[in-house]
């Protein structure tokens, strides 16, 4: 009975341990997802084998480690690199028009569309 | 009247692409990060190249006025190119030269030194990058200049020194003093 014991213990804390590095490595992932790898053309950090990109991955796992956030990272890297690193941009005086402008031209088709209907 | 409304939405919409095509060409370097926001970790952590004792950036840039933090490893060739550059600013005795040995092995870095000479004070090995990137650094070479007093960052280059950022470097010190 004891042995049984020891040995689902034993299985258990192997489970669990496995289970909790496997869940770190995907929020690891996940940030590195979002974020631009900023000397590669067109990919994320999550898909690039950059020493950057992989810098930046240990980087996350260690922030991961010190218990900061998800919103605690990207403002961390964003400071340093600027907002271009974290691919949903902020709304700001920027990128105002980058969110505005499909709502405009949504409307304005539809506007268009309405417009041919009643006309028929 | 709607032949009228297509035109006004084609000439809307060649004249708003216009315009953001106009403002991207004003924008020409999307890379550089915002320098006023110049937060440098001074708690950043590494260990010396010639010796196993761990140090922090507040220790590295207390003497003279300005510090310079060079990111270069052995391997990259135009870390090869810029040294002569490192050792001309090392011999005005002007700046606090600090050199990141970014993802290399020691022995390679300690030949490279010895083969081109050392303009450096003090270095520290960043072997998994980590640092660097705490930084704000892209890749090698990479210098950035720090004004000791004000800790902030002064310049910041990426890519290796030449003739024209040496004269800058020159420039903006006796702008500084």
């Amino acid at each position: 009975m004891k042995i049984k014991i020891l040995v689902l213990t034993i299985f258990y804390l192997i489970v669990s341990f496995n289970l909790s590095n496997a869940a770190n490595s995907e929020k690891v992932d996940q940030i590195s997802k979002n974020l631009r790898c900023l000397i590669c053309q067109g990919q994320s950090v999550y898909d690039s084998q950059s020493d950057f990109a992989l810098s930046m991955k240990i980087l996350i796992q260690n922030k991961i480690d010190e218990g900061k956030n998800d919103e605690q990272i990207y403002d961390f890297l964003k400071s340093k690199y600027g907002e271009w690193i974290v691919y949903d941009p902020e709304i700001n005086k920027n990128t105002v028009l980058l969110w505005v402008l499909p709502l405009i031209l949504f409307v304005f088709g539809g506007i268009l569309i309405l417009r041919k209907v009643s006309i028929k | 009247m709607v032949k009228n409304i297509k035109l006004i939405a084609v000439v809307f919409l060649v004249i708003v692409s216009f315009f953001i095509l106009l403002k991207g060409l004003n924008k020409t370097n999307n890379y550089s990060p915002n320098l006023n926001s110049s937060n440098i970790d001074f708690n950043f952590k590494a260990k010396f190249l010639y010796s196993n004792e761990e140090t922090t950036l507040y220790e590295l840039i207390n003497d003279k006025d300005f510090s310079l933090i060079n990111i270069w490893a052995s391997w990259c060739l135009p870390c090869r190119d810029e040294h002569p550059y490192l050792l001309n600013l090392n011999s005005l005795g002007k700046f606090n030269i600090i050199g990141i040995n970014y993802k290399d092995s020691e022995v390679n870095a300690k030949k490279f030194i010895k083969e081109l000479g050392n303009p450096y004070s003090k270095i520290v090995v960043d072997p998994s990058g980590v640092n660097s990137i705490e930084l704000g650094a892209y890749g090698v070479p990479e210098t950035i200049l720090i004004n000791n007093n004000s800790k902030t960052i002064l310049k910041k280059y990426i890519g290796p020194l030449d003739d024209k950022k040496l004269a800058e470097l020159k420039m903006i010190i006796k702008n500084e003093n």
